[in-house]
């Protein structure tokens, strides 16, 4: 399992190959799901140039440790991936990345599906956007479901 | 007794500040805390969310000698 907090832009799936690589469970898993969040260029009617994202350091880590732990236990899950950007964050990077491994294709989707949603409800990050219009704090998240 | 109060996002630059020592009573609710913080600070803030060294709790959870509260709004990552 790897939780990280990046203040420098990285390529989701280079990363995830990276990871894959450190493990040894080949031969063991036979599904791998994942989501990447990336940064677009508009918000509702707004034009989005950038935006900064804000964390709470030590909480927000322990909560993705908690939110992982808990997968893992709960799909059986071989391993769990989660990295998050903070900081100032331009069009078209990666914000967040989200990969569960497992035996099946089952446990490994819906774990992912589920991980994501509750970093997205519970992980203590916000979002300012910058736009056409001046910054703005995000005040809330598009349903996931 | 003393905790330690954070504020992140929005709700920091309301107000005005990151951190603050605050002196409290024994037993204080970590509501009680909050209301006392926006009457003080003479502002309104919906939806706030508590959290007490760093794990969420309800609003009545009693404070500690030396806790870490946090309060900040809705989070938006992902």
């Amino acid at each position: 399992m790897l939780i990280e907090i990046r203040k420098k832009p990285f390529n989701a799936y280079a990363e995830m190959q990276y990871y894959l690589d450190s493990l040894d469970i080949v031969g063991k898993y036979g599904a791998t799901a994942n989501f990447v969040g990336s940064m677009r260029d508009f918000n509702e009617d707004n034009k989005v140039t950038h935006m900064t994202l804000e964390h709470y350091p030590g909480m927000t880590e322990k909560h993705l440790e908690t939110i992982a732990k808990d997968s893992i236990e709960k799909w059986k899950l071989l391993d769990v991936l989660i990295l998050h950007r903070v900081g100032k964050v331009k069009v078209g990077e990666d914000i967040v990345l989200v990969a569960t491994w497992s035996a099946h294709r089952k446990e490994a989707f819906e774990s992912c599906r589920a991980i994501m949603e509750q970093l997205k409800s519970g992980a203590p990050f916000w979002k300012k956007e910058e736009t056409s219009s001046g910054a703005t704090w995000v005040e809330k998240n598009t349903p996931g479901y | 007794m003393q905790v330690s109060v954070k504020y992140f996002a929005s709700l920091r630059e309301v107000i005005g500040e990151a951190n603050s020592v605050v002196d409290i009573e024994e037993g204080t609710s970590v509501n009680s805390l909050w209301q006392s913080i926006i009457k003080r600070k003479n502002i309104e803030f919906d939806n706030v969310m508590m959290a007490v060294n760093m794990e969420y709790v309800k609003s009545g959870h009693q404070l500690k000698t030396g806790d870490e509260v946090a309060f900040f709004p809705p989070v938006t990552g992902g």
